[in-house]
């Protein structure tokens, strides 16, 4: 039997292949802290191809691409298991979505978007390496100068 | 079919080679159409948050030389924003007195934010270091005027190339017309990286220069922008500039020009031009200034779906 770093769940959602780092960002996008049942959060795992890895499992969760996609800026390798009765039924990729709204602070300090109480919007021009374009002010920022909201 | 009826005018980007040329043409028919009244009864509210004069006279002008009324504010101390309303709510109130809204703000992306709150359309007259289109229409207009085409030219952009957006929107559009561009400046006002990129990913010959010597000859265009003083950290290095980029006769007859070069500036100017250039045949800025008000009575125009 394969060995477990972080205990199973039994109906939920397990996000895995996470960037080590990224794993405490993920968690928040997620909104974990507002979950009433187990949840548990792994860093600094072993992982083959991305040397340290985070992992996340949500008891009680599903997690649909759509929400999914909101975690694909910071985690680009993640994938999300869903588990029924200890069992994976569903596994698939988070797909970074072709608009980013509300989720990514505009770095133009002179923008629109950081001056008046609206919904920051970023057009995605290429995804990997990822290129922001926003949508207000047109500046393009690269994976350096993203900051989540 | 190419329209522009009810559409916003907010960046040079969102319009294609096709656009660009509709309304070029557009503007050389409204400046052989001498008096007509295709906007009576129109509304423009006229929406300057940031002080433009020559910007908001010429958009005025347009819109009364077309039969149109014209309604707003010069500077945002007398509007409501000066109250703390914000943009949203200040261009949805707007919209119920108008027909069309041109705006001027400070804020980069402020006119991209008030097109997609109204429903009337949104012409922008400059947002922060963005985007100014109908400056970047007119600029085109000069050089198609001038030069007699827009194909193959090779453009010479001098001075404040870090800043000065309407280099930018400039090179962006010319990138549709294959042209050759000089990118000419002091190292710290060159043109950003990610605009360099992206002109060499829309395979757009590129250099950079220091100075006119040794690739004037090779120019059809000059584009000069102004090199503002408060843009140096340091004023030794502003005064060790100033002199290479000020045009003169005597400096283009020494650096050796074409015959037919055409010197473009979107004006005001500080020093960077010698008036003794005025009376040459190469000035074409105070012409490119005029070339406002045909190219922004054609926008009107087409935007309120008044000529096609
Ligand atoms: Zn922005």
């Amino acid at each position: 039997m394969k060995h477990l770093d972080v205990a199973a769940i039994k109906d939920g959602s397990v996000i895995d292949h996470i960037g080590s780092k990224s794993t405490l960002k993920v968690a928040d996008i997620l909104n974990i802290q507002n979950e009433e049942q187990v949840v548990l959060v792994g860093m600094n795992l072993t992982s083959k191809f991305l040397g340290k890895k985070g992992i996340i499992k949500i008891e009680g969760k599903i997690i649909d691409q759509k929400e999914a996609n909101k975690i694909a800026l910071i985690a680009p390798n993640a994938t999300v298991n869903i588990i029924k009765d200890y069992e994976v039924v569903k596994k698939f990729k988070t797909v970074i979505p072709e608009m980013i709204e509300g989720m990514v602070k505009c770095f133009n300090p002179n923008c629109v978007s950081n001056h008046n109480n609206i919904k920051t919007k970023q057009h995605v021009v290429n995804k990997n390496p990822i290129r922001l374009q926003c949508h207000y002010c047109e500046r393009i920022m690269s994976a350096n100068d993203i900051v989540l909201i | 079919m190419v329209s522009f009826q009810q559409r916003d005018i907010i960046s040079i980007r969102h319009f294609n080679k096709e656009e660009i040329l509709y309304i070029l043409d557009l503007a050389k028919r409204m400046e052989q159409m001498d008096h007509t009244e295709i906007l009576k009864g129109k509304v423009l509210a006229s929406l300057f948050f940031e002080p433009s004069t020559r910007t908001r006279l010429s958009f005025e002008s347009s819109m009364k030389r077309l039969g149109g009324m014209v309604i707003g504010f010069a500077e945002s101390g007398v509007s409501s924003a000066a109250k703390g309303e914000s943009l949203s709510d200040s261009v949805k109130i707007v919209e119920g007195y108008c027909d069309i809204i041109v705006l001027r703000h400070y804020l980069e992306g402020s006119a991209q934010l008030a097109a997609d709150v109204v429903k009337v359309p949104v012409i922008n007259a400059g947002d922060g270091a963005n985007q100014h289109p109908t400056q970047t229409f007119l600029d085109l207009y000069t050089i198609q005027k001038t030069k007699g085409t827009l194909e193959g030219l090779t453009i010479g952009f001098l001075g404040d190339l870090k800043y000065g957006r309407t280099v930018h929107s400039l090179a962006y559009a010319l990138a549709y017309f294959g042209a050759e561009m000089y990118f000419i400046s002091p190292p710290s006002l060159r043109l950003p990286g990610d605009f360099m990129e992206a002109l060499k990913d829309r395979k757009v010959k590129c250099h950079e220069n220091e100075s006119l010597m040794g690739i004037s000859k090779r120019l059809d265009v000059i584009y000069c922008t102004r090199i503002q003083k408060e843009r140096f950290a340091d004023p030794i290095e502003f005064e060790k500039v100033r002199g290479i980029y000020r045009l003169s006769k005597t400096m283009l007859e020494d650096v050796g020009i074409k015959d037919n070069l055409k010197v473009l500036h979107p004006l005001p100017r500080v020093d960077e031009m010698d008036d003794s250039l005025d009376a040459t045949d190469f000035a074409v800025y105070f012409h490119q200034a005029r070339n406002g008000v045909p190219m922004r009575k054609a926008i009107l125009a087409a935007v309120l779906g008044a000529i096609a």
